[in-house]
Formats: structure tokens, C-alpha cells, sequence
């Protein structure tokens, strides 16, 4: 076995360092909706909503959604090309300097230094700090790649690469901006284009790290976890293509009804509908693979996460393009309709994917056998049941909302006023604050089984080898 | 053959990338932000709005605040005209936002007197009892920086005098904010164009109403008119309301199209049947009592 070559130590830090930005991202999170509903709780100046917010947004996506893209990759690429990581030293840099991007983010977005702009909150020095940091990271992915062992490439690597790629465009354009002083700046584009530009961007990069990099793990650990093949090669191949493709034609669906010009308003909303094919393939594609092996989701806690988290995409990917319609997106869209309909992706897709990835990675690259696989299906159900929790009920909020914002009397008059709309959300925001401490318990016992496995974990036997011969 | 070849692969990853981001995200820069959608009156922020605009920018204003109101009947009715790209040309960034936890602020400017603002700024829940805004009375404690703000001015190429600036010497970020909050959407006179006119009689349709069944609709009167006028009609940012003898016609015509430039908002979205019920509320609810 070559496995003594394949650098695990920088996934092992990857992994400790994506758990502690995302118990942040979570917990501030918590904190957020307590605020929603008890305006006391803010503490001014730094520990208000408005500053908040992205914090938790930011934390969320950069530090646990990329720590885990990291860690994924890094251990998936040594696997998948059968040769160790193109370089080590690049490799231990990018986890230093993801660290300090994410801590310098942290500091700067809690002292106000912000450019507004969704998911692209940092200024200009830490977009800076940002590219550094994925070049250094596609670099080695993409040099390892170029030295595999097997000439084929299998579909995880081609998400990869497509979304270091799509990353790094989005990314650049949308960070233009003109400097006032090493806090400030102001966006390289105004009003109505750089509205279209923020949201080209913001679609797409739920696009490229919060849905290339789940699939590449999802099409890697459940074949993996199941000890089955994907079902259909050619199906990954269309939708992959596809997938790509359409995605990024779909950003102004997040600006129906605004001054944005009508035509890319109609094409985002017919591309966002089209989008369901592709995303569905993926989806039938992991389904049709479980053929004959339905019994693991009893047996196997790690088919359990990747079928909920492959079934939570395939709701969120119909959901999205309903949104997407012109006629639904005047009634819901501004709601709490929307948060819970992104809550379904980062807890219920991204995240369950992401569990499942590091329980089935935490044996190989700690030597450890999983503390407990009872913690873990405890774990299964809090955060399904938290997701759930904290979904539904704005669900519910956001169609009430949306019918008492549009509620008229006989003689076209408003029946309500904002307000009266508004007081009506309070106990919905409670049982959204009530479902994501539910959802932190889940997290909390994950973080906890994995310091345990790590602390007192037996050491692996014969599951690793049987699972190394089939590498 | 791609599968077999990365460098083939991401230059085909690339393209297909770049396809839909030329024509949905490159390409509209021929047509948005050019002479095809100016609006004549829409001006640059002057040098303390724009401060405003940083400092609503610097507390995440727009997490919980849009800025753009669409055309559709219920954003009309409840904020005023739809909003138009040319009015949003001087917008780095862009401030629409994505969620309306609280209301649209598109058509703000000149609803209210800055002294409303000020108020509710100080505390929003004194105003609006159960908003779950949080109080920003502490920004009235930093000052403006002159010189940081003329190098804005500078970088954003909007035009500004040396007095403007000079001026700014001793205001506080609250000042900035208020006076942000008041031009937000004034560059168009959407409120003169929109003011409904009203022709043939006005009936009270409540005519010689009893103080019992006026009393339900003392919280029609609370949540709408007491920031101002009082929580007892005894006036503070507006006036005094007890006493006052205007016609029953004409106080349905300030309540319901407003006073523009004297800071009264509109209430027309109430609908004829609630301006009616406030007008016989304001005008006999305390008839009779001692004051």
C-alpha cells in the first residue's frame, strides 16, 4: 500500500479547522435568530445584527464550506490519482493562510470594515487574501491531478476542477472595487450593474462551492461508503456538462421585478427551470445506485447522510426554480420564505454531505476506528430534525407574509400595514431560533464523537484494509 | 477524451462558464447605466448623505432592509412608484438587498421630518412598539471625519464644495444617516405625481358615531398617529390634534394624500374605510372630555 505516502496530515487539519469555523458559523447563527426576536440582544457597536449576520453567512460558506472543500479534496485527489499531493508545502501554507483569512474576515466584518454586498462582505485586502489562497489551493489539486497514476479521471475530479475554475472567475469579477483607504472601497460597478453583477455572482457561487464540490463528494464517498459503483457514467457525464452550463445564466432570478432589464430576467427564469434536469440527474443517479442496497440505510449511518443530503438537493434544485418563476418570486420573494429555502441547502445538503465525508474519512486518515456510531445516528436525527424545524416554520411564515403583504380590501386598499404583517412572524422565529439550537446540539455531538475517535478511537483493523484493496 | 486530458478539461469547463456569463452579466453593460435610462433630477449624494449611506452600509442596514420597489400592486400601494434603473446610477454598491424583515426603503426620503427619523433611530420600539429593530442612538456619539469623507468624495468623482465639507465639522453619523434616509428615492417627484385627487363629495360614512364604538378604533390611531401626534392627540413631532376644527373632508384629505412638505406621510394604503375611521376618531373621540 502507498497509503504511508498520501499526505493525511493536512486533511486531518483541515478537517479540525472546518469544525471550528463551522461550531462558529452556528453558533452565531443561534445568536442571530435570538436577536430576530429580542432586539436586547444586540449589543452595539460590534455585536448587533447588522454586523452579525454576515459573520455567520461568511463563517458558514468560507469557513466551514470551504474548510471541508479543502479537506475533501485534498484527501479525495491523493485517492483518486493514486499519487500523494503535488505539494506539501503549499499545501500546509494554504491551511495557515485559510486561518488567517477566515480570522482576519472575522475581525474586520465585527469592526464594520464591509462592502454589503452578499457573501462578499470582506474588503478589498481580504479578497486579496482570498485569491491567494485558492490559487495556492488549485494549484496543487490541479498539479496533482496532472501526475495521477490513472489516465481516466473520475466525475469527483471534474467537478473539482470546474469549480476551482468557476470559483475563481466569480470571485474576481465581482470583487472590482476602488480603494478609499485599506477599509474601504467602493464597487468597480454601480446600481442596476452591479446589482446584476453581485447576483451573477451570488447564484453561482452556491453554484461552485456549495454544489460542484458536495456532488464531487457525494460521487466519490457513496459509491465508497455503499462498496457499489455509480450507476450511470454517461448520466454524470450529461449532467455534469449541463450542470455547468445552465447554471450560469440563472444569477438574476435573484432580481425579478427590479430594474434589471426584462430579458435577462426572463432567460435567469427559463435557465433556473431547466437547471432541474441536471440537478436531478445527479439525484437519479445517486438513487439508482443504492439498487439492490436500499437495506444500508439501516445498517450504514454514512448511506443514511449521503441519501438524506443527495434527497435534500434534489428538493432544494425543485424548490429553487419555483422560486425562480416570475409569478411565484412576486408573491415569496423578500420573505422568510427565502432563508429557509437556502437553510435546506447549507444544513440538509451541503452539511450532510459534508458529515458523511469526514465520518467515512475520519478512520482512514486518523487511524481510528468512529467512537460511536450510535452518537452518530443521534447526530442524523438532531440535524434533521433541527433543518426541519427551522425550515418549515419559515415556510409557513414566509406564505403568510407574502398573503398579508398582498391582502386587499374591497376597495384596493392594503388590509394590513407592514407592521401588523410583521408581529405575526414572531412565533415562527421562535421556532426557528428553537430548530437551530437543536440543529448546534447535532453539531456539538459530531465535533464531540470526533474528538473522541481521535482521543480513544480503536485503532483500525480490517475495515480500512478491505476499503484500502479497493482504492 | 476529455475524461482522460485535465488541461482539455478545464479549458471546455471555461467555456462553458463563460457562455451564459457574457450574455447575462457582460452584455448588459451596453444597455444599463447609459444615456438610455438617465432620469433628469437624479443627482449624487452630497457629501453628508453619502457618509450616511457608509454608515448604513458599515451596521448591515441592508440584511434586514430593501431598496427597490417592484411593479406590482401591493409594493406600489405600500411604498410609492416602482423603482427605475436611472434613479440608482450613483449606487456603489448597490443597496436593494435580498429580504424585508423590515420595510422597503426605496421611497423613505421625505415621508417623514428628520425629526421622526431622529426618534426612531434613538429607539425604534418608542415609535413603532413592537419592531424588533435595534436602537442606534449610540452613532450620534462618533463624529464625522471631514477629510476621510472629501477622499470619498474624491474616489466616487461626485461633485462637492469646501463648505460642504467644512460643514460636516461637529455632525455626528446620526446626521449623516438622516440625511441619507431623506434623499432615498426624492430624486424623481413621484409623490406629486401619484397624489390621488379627489373629486365629487366626500361622505362621512360614520356620521354622528357613539364613543363605544369609536374605542376599537383607538389602535388604528396608536399605530399609526401617536408616534407623532401623541399617544392622547396631545401632538410632539406633529401637532396637537384635540381641537382642532378643521372639516371633516379636509382632514380626510391630509391623512389620506399627506402633507409632502410639511413631513406627513400618507395614509392612503389604510384605504378610505380606516382614514374615515381615524378622521371620526381624531375629530370626536375626546369631544366632551376634559383636557
Amino acid at each position: 500500500m502507498e497509503k504511508q505516502n498520501y499526505n493525511y496530515a493536512i486533511v486531518r487539519s483541515f478537517v479540525i479547522w472546518s469544525l471550528i469555523w463551522g461550531l462558529v458559523a452556528v453558533l452565531v447563527g443561534v445568536i442571530v435568530s435570538f436577536q430576530m426576536v429580542e432586539p436586547d440582544l444586540n449589543f452595539p457597536p460590534y455585536l448587533t445584527f447588522g454586523r452579525l449576520r454576515p459573520i455567520h453567512t461568511n463563517a458558514g460558506i468560507y469557513g466551514w464550506g470551504v474548510g471541508v472543500i479543502f479537506a475533501t479534496f485534498l484527501y479525495i485527489v491523493q485517492r483518486l490519482c493514486k499519487t500523494p499531493l503535488w505539494s506539501d508545502k503549499l499545501a500546509k501554507f494554504q491551511l495557515y493562510f485559510f486561518n488567517a483569512t477566515i480570522i482576519a474576515s472575522a475581525v474586520t466584518l465585527l469592526l464594520g470594515y464591509t462592502t454589503s454586498k452578499e457573501y462578499h462582505e470582506m474588503e478589498w485586502p481580504i479578497d486579496v487574501m482570498i485569491v491567494i489562497l485558492w490559487v495556492a489551493f488549485g494549484i496543487n489539486i490541479i498539479m496533482t491531478i496532472l501526475k495521477r497514476k490513472d489516465e481516466q479521471m473520475y466525475i469527483s475530479l471534474w467537478y473539482m476542477m470546474a469549480s476551482i475554475v468557476g470559483v475563481a472567475i466569480l470571485f474576481l469579477v465581482n470583487a472590482a472595487a476602488e480603494p478609499v483607504s485599506l477599509f474601504k472601497s467602493y464597487s468597480a460597478y454601480a446600481g442596476t450593474n452591479d446589482a446584476n453583477v453581485e447576483w451573477w455572482f451570488g447564484h453561482n457561487a452556491v453554484a461552485m462551492a456549495l454544489t460542484a464540490p458536495p456532488l464531487a463528494m457525494f460521487y466519490y464517498f457513496l459509491p465508497k461508503s455503499t462498496g457499489v459503483p455509480i450507476y450511470s457514467h454517461r448520466l454524470s457525464i450529461i449532467a455534469f456538462w449541463s450542470l455547468i452550463f445552465m447554471y450560469l445564466w440563472t444569477g438574476a432570478h435573484h432580481l425579478l421585478w427590479t430594474p434589471v432589464p426584462d430579458w435577462i430576467q426572463t432567460l435567469a427564469m427559463g435557465f433556473s427551470v431547466m437547471l432541474i434536469a441536471p440537478s436531478w440527474g445527479s439525484v437519479f443517479n445517486g438513487y439508482l445506485s443504492m439498487g439492490g442496497q436500499w437495506h444500508q440505510m439501516r445498517e450504514n449511518y454514512l448511506v443514511k447522510f449521503l441519501i438524506l443530503g443527495i434527497t435534500f438537493y434534489g428538493l432544494q434544485t425543485l424548490q429553487g426554480p419555483m422560486q425562480a418563476i416570475r409569478t411565484f418570486s412576486a408573491f415569496i420573494h423578500y420573505t422568510d420564505w427565502v432563508p429557509a429555502h437556502i437553510h435546506m441547502g447549507t444544513m440538509g445538503w451541503v452539511s450532510m454531505i459534508s458529515f458523511a465525508s469526514i465520518y467515512f474519512m475520519l478512520p482512514r486518515i486518523w487511524d481510528r476506528e468512529v467512537y460511536s456510531i450510535p452518537l452518530a445516528n443521534l447526530q442524523f436525527w438532531l440535524v434533521l430534525v433541527g433543518q426541519l424545524i427551522w425550515s418549515i416554520s419559515l415556510w409557513v411564515a414566509g406564505v403568510l407574509q407574502a398573503g398579508m403583504w398582498n391582502a386587499m380590501n374591497s376597495d384596493g386598499s392594503l388590509t394590513y400595514t407592514f407592521m401588523e404583517t410583521m408581529v405575526e412572524m414572531y412565533p415562527y422565529w421562535w421556532a426557528r431560533a428553537f430548530g437551530g439550537v437543536i440543529y448546534l446540539v447535532g453539531l456539538i455531538i459530531f465535533i464531540y464523537n470526533i474528538y473522541m475517535t481521535v482521543k480513544k478511537g480503536e485503532p483500525t483493523a480490517v475495515t480500512t484494509a478491505t476499503a484500502e484493496g479497493r482504492a | 477524451m476529455w475524461e482522460k486530458k485535465p488541461v482539455l478539461l478545464i479549458v471546455l469547463a471555461t467555456c462553458a462558464i463563460l457562455v451564459g456569463t457574457i450574455v447575462t452579466m457582460v452584455l448588459p453593460f451596453a444597455w444599463v447605466n447609459t444615456e438610455a435610462d438617465r432620469i433628469e433630477g437624479v443627482t449624487p449624494y452630497t457629501a453628508l448623505q453619502q457618509e450616511g449611506r457608509d454608515v448604513y452600509i458599515r451596521e448591515g442596514c441592508n440584511n434586514c432592509h430593501t431598496q427597490t420597489v417592484r411593479p406590482l400592486v401591493s409594493d406600489v400601494l405600500r411604498y410609492g412608484e416602482y423603482s427605475k434603473s436611472g434613479e440608482f446610477v450613483y449606487d456603489r454598491p448597490f443597496l436593494w438587498g435580498s429580504k424585508r424583515t423590515g420595510p422597503d426603503l426605496a421611497r423613505l426620503g421625505g415621508k417623514y421630518p428628520d425629526e421622526w427619523h431622529y426618534k426612531h433611530m434613538d429607539s425604534p420600539r418608542a415609535m413603532v412598539p413592537k419592531t424588533n429593530m435595534p436602537d442606534y442612538e449610540w452613532i450620534r456619539d462618533y463624529p464625522l471625519d471631514p477629510q476621510m469623507i472629501q477622499r470619498k468624495m474624491e474616489t466616487l468623482g461626485f461633485p462637492y464644495t469646501a463648505e460642504e465639507i467644512k460643514a460636516l465639522e461637529g455632525k455626528t453619523e446620526m446626521d449623516a444617516i438622516v440625511a441619507y434616509m431623506q434623499k432615498l428615492g426624492s430624486d424623481i417627484p413621484w409623490r406629486q405625481a401619484t397624489k390621488t385627487e379627489i373629486v365629487g363629495d366626500l361622505n362621512n360614512p360614520y356620521v354622528g358615531v357613539d364613543h363605544d364604538t369609536m374605542e376599537p378604533w383607538e389602535a388604528l390611531y396608536s399605530e399609526n398617529c401617536a408616534a407623532c401626534h401623541g399617544e392622547h392627540m396631545e401632538g410632539e413631532i406633529g401637532p396637537e390634534l384635540i381641537g382642532d376644527d378643521y372639516d371633516e373632508e379636509i382632514l380626510f384629505e391630509l391623512i389620506y394624500s399627506g402633507i409632502s412638505d410639511g413631513g406627513m406621510p400618507s395614509f392612503s394604503s389604510l384605504g378610505t374605510d380606516k382614514v374615515w375611521k381615524l378622521v371620526n376618531f381624531i375629530k370626536y373621540y375626546h369631544q366632551g372630555e376634559d383636557h
